[in-house]
């Protein structure tokens, strides 16, 4: 139910719902609610798991070390699987993106309006409860994964063999380097550009729907009713959606950077 | 919806956090993991080496036990033949014994009989000369007739 003042009608109230608290103007804005969210939840992630490790025995686990073994262990054999290189980097980061995407992408599970309500009632006028439907988050990450791509395509190609890579495929012929360039770079441009779209559109879609589901509330019991249920079915159905997407996020990473290893 | 100075707060916030996780959080979990991994592993081949072990010894423990039934039936077997040998031995030399026996009385009857027969030779001559006494009256001197009573013993 929209209790702010400005959100009475449905546009209005998903307005608000979809709207960044912010601070600073232009491209110097700050999405406060964005950062603290993620960092908060970065700092979680690393602090559990740091509290794990630090207390790590090789005998009889407990059951929190016995779940964050099984992640790691997931994750792990993942890279195992896709990435032959040696690289001591790839799988922590692999850990990293999928426990930190899916706990931002988790936050959608709770309810659309706990959160902005709260907020709302300490005096912040807007809250936008998930990180990873924020374009800033899930392209800062993108942007993180493409800077790999490219230091490790120049650290084990060199610059030479990176421009080979880029201008000499598909078509090796000296006429066809534009045209080699030209989808080369559309090709590279296109790995963080797709991860950074795909999560984004999956999680702003997923809340989004919560959003209209939670507007059922606000008007009789019969849709009230319907959208109970419609609500636990689509939250049901988005625990898939979450885990998957923190999962392909991951994969593509490792798949990227393994193709940044590879010399042709 | 506008991408601002966030994107990159937000791209320096995930290095700090994936350079805290390379250096404090993979490390060691990957360790204890794989430490246990060792541990069981080691664990698994102790228990097959300890089935083989067992196994091993149970094969044994029925070959000596096979052994064992074998000199066992040996001894007894052996024991049978001596057995047998001992009765054999001990008849034979029974047997002997009750010949050497039988013999020894058969001779001692013979000599008993012989002395008997010459008692009643010389008992017998003894009578005839009294009865010749009696018949002549008189007495014969034994020693003057004594070739005739000898001839006359020898005759009986």
């Amino acid at each position: 139910m929209a209790a702010s003042g400005e959100a009475l009608t449905p546009q209005g109230y998903i307005q608000h719902h979809l709207t960044n608290l912010t601070a600073g103007e232009g491209i110097w804005t700050w999405h406060v609610d964005s950062l603290f969210f993620s960092v908060g939840l970065g700092v979680l992630f690393l602090w559990v798991f740091r509290s794990v490790a630090k207390k790590a025995t090789t005998g009889v686990p407990g059951k929190l070390q016995c779940f964050v073994e099984m992640i790691v262990e997931f994750v792990d054999n993942s890279v195992k699987e896709t990435f032959h290189g040696k690289n001591a980097l790839i799988a922590p980061l692999a850990l990293t993106i999928f426990v930190w995407i899916f706990l931002m992408n988790f936050m959608d599970m709770i309810p659309v309006d706990w959160l902005p309500e709260l907020a709302m009632a300490m005096g912040v006028p807007y809250l936008k409860v998930v990180p990873s439907t924020d374009l800033n988050i899930t392209f800062s990450l993108a942007l993180g994964v493409f800077l790999l791509i490219i230091y490790y395509s120049i650290k084990v190609k060199g610059v030479s063999g990176f421009a080979k890579e880029l201008t000499l495929q598909p078509f090796n012929h000296k006429a066809m380097i534009p045209v080699n360039l030209l989808l080369e770079s559309v090709t590279l441009i296109a790995k963080p550009i797709s991860l950074a779209l795909r999560l984004f559109g999956n999680l702003y879609a997923g809340e989004l729907i919560f959003i209209l589901i939670a507007l059922m509330y606000g008007t009789n019991l019969a849709l009230s009713a319907l959208g109970v249920t419609l609500h636990l079915g689509w939250l049901i159905f988005h625990i898939l959606v979450i885990t998957l997407q923190a999962f392909i996020f991951m994969m593509l990473t490792i798949v990227y950077l393994s193709m940044a290893h590879e010399d042709h | 919806m506008n991408i601002g100075i966030t994107l990159l707060w937000q791209t320096l916030a995930f290095a700090i956090f994936v350079w805290f996780c390379m250096k404090y959080v993979w490390p060691p979990l990957l360790a204890a993991i794989e430490e246990r991994q060792k541990k069981i592993a080691d664990g698994l081949a102790d228990a097959d080496r300890a089935a083989k072990d067992l196994e091993l010894a149970q094969a044994k423990a029925t070959d000596q036990l096979k052994e064992a039934k074998a000199s066992a039936n040996e001894i007894i077997e052996s024991a049978n033949k001596r057995k047998a040998q001992i009765v054999d031995e001990a008849k034979a030399e029974a047997d002997a014994e009750r010949a050497k026996i039988i013999a020894q009385g058969h001779a001692e009857i013979e000599a008993e009989r012989n002395r008997v027969k010459e008692e009643l030779r010389k008992q017998v001559a003894s009578l005839a000369i009294q009865g010749a006494e009696k018949i002549l009256e008189r007495s014969i001197d034994p020693d003057a007739h004594s070739d005739i009573v000898e001839k006359l013993v020898a005759e009986i």
